[in-house]
């Protein structure tokens, strides 16, 4: 049965309630804990008793409270606790929301900054293109001096009206005794705009020849900043693209069963144990676990795992994914912030803004960069008084302006936190989450991997792979009374042909005498008949005959399977061998990373003979075996010593001592467990694909940020001395303050371009 | 000509002074709740003064829509959180050993410092 509750009385109430004390505060409370009607007079009554709350009214179906009155939600919260319930605030905006929020605050200022740009250009343009056609820019007569001066107090209005950010934040700055960009544009074209006023009041002050105005400048500069601001805020929104997407995988509601009934209810609201309702083509609202139904569910958006997975019962099932086929009944485990879709948004985010190493000298130059351009402009205006040609204080003012505009400080402050932006965001698509900048640094520079064999090369999920038969019973009934044999074992082989015997519907006998023959095998009863399940040694102390079997044994060890012999009543039955199957992609992984230029080792506790058969099997040469948990390690720093930049992978939680001690340490996770803390990088697919796939992005990131430090400081250090005028002696040149505005204007849009290259990145195809 | 060569050289000790030597009286948040306003290009107070080893909060209000002062970092503490425009962030603080501990925006165009002693 289906029914949406809206309870109309209450909200009636609610909104009469609301108009009537407009003066005071409304905020809604949800609440945990409450089962029964009688809760919701306790819970009202707790609240109403606080002073200063106007009025409590609670939705029992909603699980809602809304509270009245000029109380601090601390306050709401902890006299609901006191009554015995949880209460959290429903007030915190969502990423959703805050996103919202920001695209719209972004979009605001861009259309600020555009509106700008065209008050300055609408001045700047006709003079600029006035002086171009050679319209004298001199003020050598009275009439001149009026027309200039209306100018100059018209440029002084677009000053005021499209560049006054500049100047307050210029003068802030300076009160707070730091120095940014605007404080170079305010100087900039402060400098131009009052020598320009000089000249127009004071001419005969001037030598004759330096009688220029600048207005033109002035006002070009004030626009060509503002489109470059304007352009620069439009090439943000899209490094953000990745995280965008994420949010955008959590739906707004979910529908909840409570009391039999089914209601829609908005996320935030969903408490953990609820019973949650998910029907084909709809999103999973928060994480659970499945109680009722079976259906297929898309998780690729996380995981980047193109194949639909299958739930059961018991399974887990992951806010953000796409229920496909079924319609399924799960219990909420995990909500809020706790899902694992917030839980990665989070660490992205984290990620994003965090910088590597590479990033920490344009960092230490971006702290002197703004003082030092301000001492070269004056340095370079003293010589040009010094010893420039006529008129050297034109020149003077000039070259100090231009030296002012050209400075970009934008650029290089920007190149490193963009690209790790794009660059973090394109390996969450992957499926790859990166803790911060230095691990995507460093794995972009690995020359060893290390890969544990259990769960990372292999499915870490022993199987039965061969049952030879070596007397008169089928291979069913082999499996059957093998099964009722191990079904009291917990050994992984055991449950490997419990398994198996599941998979093909055998259903286990009881079994009797069931006892462990250590480091040999097991015994027991079943039906009636002597079983005995064990290795080689365990059948010669039995004495029963392997004969010619002893070979097909070998042949399966040598194929790295683990053949075990099974005797009913004193006679061989067969061999069973059971193996944990190499992942069907680990080979190509293994490959790519070798050709890639990475030494690729493998490290597993198994046996000598296994390992060698897997590590064969999986292209690699190099391999450890019977290797305990702890010396893992060790291995790692072996490695370390002998010059290698390691990377360990293994499963984030036996291999946290190793993965600590590798420069990078890769968790392959199980589907979308992000709960390793150990890892800096955390594969959400159990894919080794997913390694290769983390150190291209990785090295293409760092391969971005590298052309972003590159150009910015080679504009910069080019830049510079240009407009000193340092090639005026040898070629007469000397740059305009126009074209250093549109330089400076388009320098920092060029970095955040480059960087959004590399949405486009594709980590090989496979 | 000697004279204005002289004014220049001034004009570059002020800019050493001013920007790098002197250093702005800070704002104690040991016993007060702080509130740093984010605005114009600049943090409001840039230098806060927190009690060493206990945890300390601070809260930015962002007024400033420029997307440069969109986040703020911590990097000694690999704190980075955004910040919301005409909104209160609260950001806590891990227990920090005595020194100075800086604080900025992505591009570090917007810097405060943090003196816990």
């Amino acid at each position: 049965m289906q029914e949406t509750i809206q309870n109309q009385s209450e909200h009636t109430h609610c909104d009469k309630h609301k108009a009537e004390t407009s003066n005071t505060l409304s905020q809604d409370l949800i609440i945990e804990g409450a089962g029964c009607a009688s809760c919701v007079g306790k819970i009202e009554t707790a609240l109403k008793e606080i002073p200063g709350v106007a009025s409590a009214i609670m939705n029992f179906a909603q699980r809602t409270v809304t509270v009245e009155g000029n109380v601090s939600d601390v306050t709401l919260i902890n006299a609901i606790e006191k009554a015995g319930y949880n209460a959290k605030s429903s007030a915190g905006a969502t990423d959703d929301e805050l996103l919202d929020e920001k695209e719209q605050a972004d979009w605001k200022y861009y259309k600020r900054l555009m509106r700008e740009m065209k008050i300055a250009l609408g001045l700047g343009v006709p003079l600029m293109v006035y002086s171009l056609l050679g319209g004298p820019m001199t003020v050598e007569t009275n009439v001149e001096r009026g027309i200039w001066l209306s100018i100059g107090l018209l440029c002084g209005a677009v000053m005021f009206f499209a560049g006054k950010h500049f100047y307050i934040g210029a003068w802030k700055s300076f009160k707070n005794h730091s120095a940014n960009m605007d404080t170079l544009i305010a100087l900039g074209t402060g400098t131009a705009w009052l020598y320009s006023m000089v000249v127009v009041f004071f001419p005969f002050a001037v030598p004759e020849m330096a009688r220029h105005v600048y207005f033109e400048a002035t006002a070009m500069i004030i626009g060509l900043i503002n489109l470059g601001l304007a352009l620069e805020v439009k090439a943000r929104g899209r490094t953000s693209e990745a995280i965008k997407r994420l949010i955008g995988l959590q739906p707004k509601t979910a529908r909840v069963i409570r009391d039999k009934k089914e209601l829609d209810i908005p996320i935030e609201q969903v408490l953990l144990n609820d019973m949650v309702r998910v029907r084909p083509g709809e999103k999973i609202p928060v994480d659970g676990v499945v109680i009722e139904g079976h259906t297929a569910v898309d998780e690729s958006m996380l995981t980047g795992e193109p194949m639909p997975v299958e739930k059961f019962k018991d399974d887990e099932v992951v806010a953000g994914t796409i229920n496909k086929s079924g319609s399924v009944v799960f219990k909420a485990t995990r909500v809020g912030k706790d899902t694992a879709l917030a839980q990665i948004i989070g660490m992205v985010k984290r990620a994003q803004n965090s910088k590597p190493p590479i990033g920490r000298l344009a960092d230490v130059i971006s702290a002197y960069f703004v003082p030092v351009v301000m001492i070269i402009s004056v340095v370079s205006a003293l010589v040009w008084l010094n010893f420039g040609p006529d008129p050297a204080v034109a020149f003077a003012i000039v070259s100090a302006t231009t030296v002012l505009i050209i400075a970009c400080p934008c650029a290089l402050g920007l190149a490193t936190p963009m690209s790790v932006m794009v660059g973090v965001g394109k390996a969450a698509e992957a499926g790859v989450l990166i803790r911060n900048g230095e691990a995507l640094q460093t794995a972009s520079k690995i020359t060893a991997m290390i890969l544990d064999k259990t769960g990372t090369i292999t499915l870490g999920a022993p199987k039965v792979t061969d049952v030879i038969l070596a007397g008169d019973h089928s291979e069913d009934k082999v499996l059957l009374l093998a099964a009722s044999l191990e079904s009291g074992s917990e050994h992984p082989l055991a449950m490997a042909i419990v398994e198996s015997a599941n998979d093909k519907g055998i259903e286990p006998y009881k079994v009797n005498n069931f006892h462990a023959i250590a480091g040999h095998g097991v015994g027991g009863e079943v039906n009636g008949n002597a079983l005995l399940f064990g290795n080689e040694k365990l059948m010669e102390e039995q004495g029963i005959r392997v004969g010619k079997y002893i070979d097909a044994a070998q042949k399966l060890a040598e194929e790295a399977k683990t053949p075990m012999y099974f005797a009913v009543n004193g006679k061989l039955a067969g061999i069973i061998a059971v193996a944990d199957p190499i992942k069907e992609d680990s080979i190509s992984a293994i490959e790519r990373l070798q050709d890639n230029g990475i030494r690729v080792v493998m490290l597993t506790g198994d046996n000598r003979a296994t390992a060698k058969a897997v590590a064969k099997k999986a292209g690699i040469s190099e391999f450890y075996a019977e290797v305990l948990p702890e010396e893992k390690a060790i291995k790692v720093s072996e490695l370390q010593q002998q010059g290698e930049i390691v990377g360990m992978t293994g499963d984030g939680i036996n291999d946290a001592p190793a993965l600590a001690m590798a420069n990078v340490g890769f968790a392959i996770g199980t589907g979308t467990d992000v709960a390793i803390e150990s890892a800096d990088i955390t594969l959400m697919r159990g894919s080794l694909h997913g390694l290769a796939d983390a150190i291209a992005v990785s090295k293409a990131t760092l391969r971005n940020i590298k052309q972003n430090l590159f150009g910015a400081f080679v504009y910069n250090v080019a830049g510079i001395p240009f407009a000193a005028g340092v090639l005026y002696p040898f070629f007469g040149l000397l740059l305009n303050p126009v074209v250093a505005g549109a330089a400076m204007a388009f320098s920092s849009v060029t970095v955040v371009s480059n960087a959004n290259r590399l949405r486009f990145f594709k980590p090989q195809d496979h | 000509m000697i004279v204005i060569n002289i004014l220049g050289i001034l004009i570059i000790a002020l800019i050493i002074y001013w920007f790098w030597l002197y250093k702005p009286k800070e704002v104690s948040a040991i016993s007060d709740e702080i509130t740093v306003i984010v605005e114009n290009g600049n943090y409001q107070p840039a230098r806060i003064k927190l009690a060493a080893g206990q945890l300390s909060t601070i809260k930015f209000m962002r007024k400033d829509e420029s997307p440069c002062s969109g986040s703020v970092l911590f990097p000694d503490y690999n704190i980075s959180e955004e910040l919301p425009l005409n909104k209160n962030k609260t950001i806590v603080l891990p227990a920090m050993p005595k020194g100075e501990y800086a604080f900025h925006c992505q591009m570090q165009m917007y810097r405060g410092t943090i003196l816990v002693e």
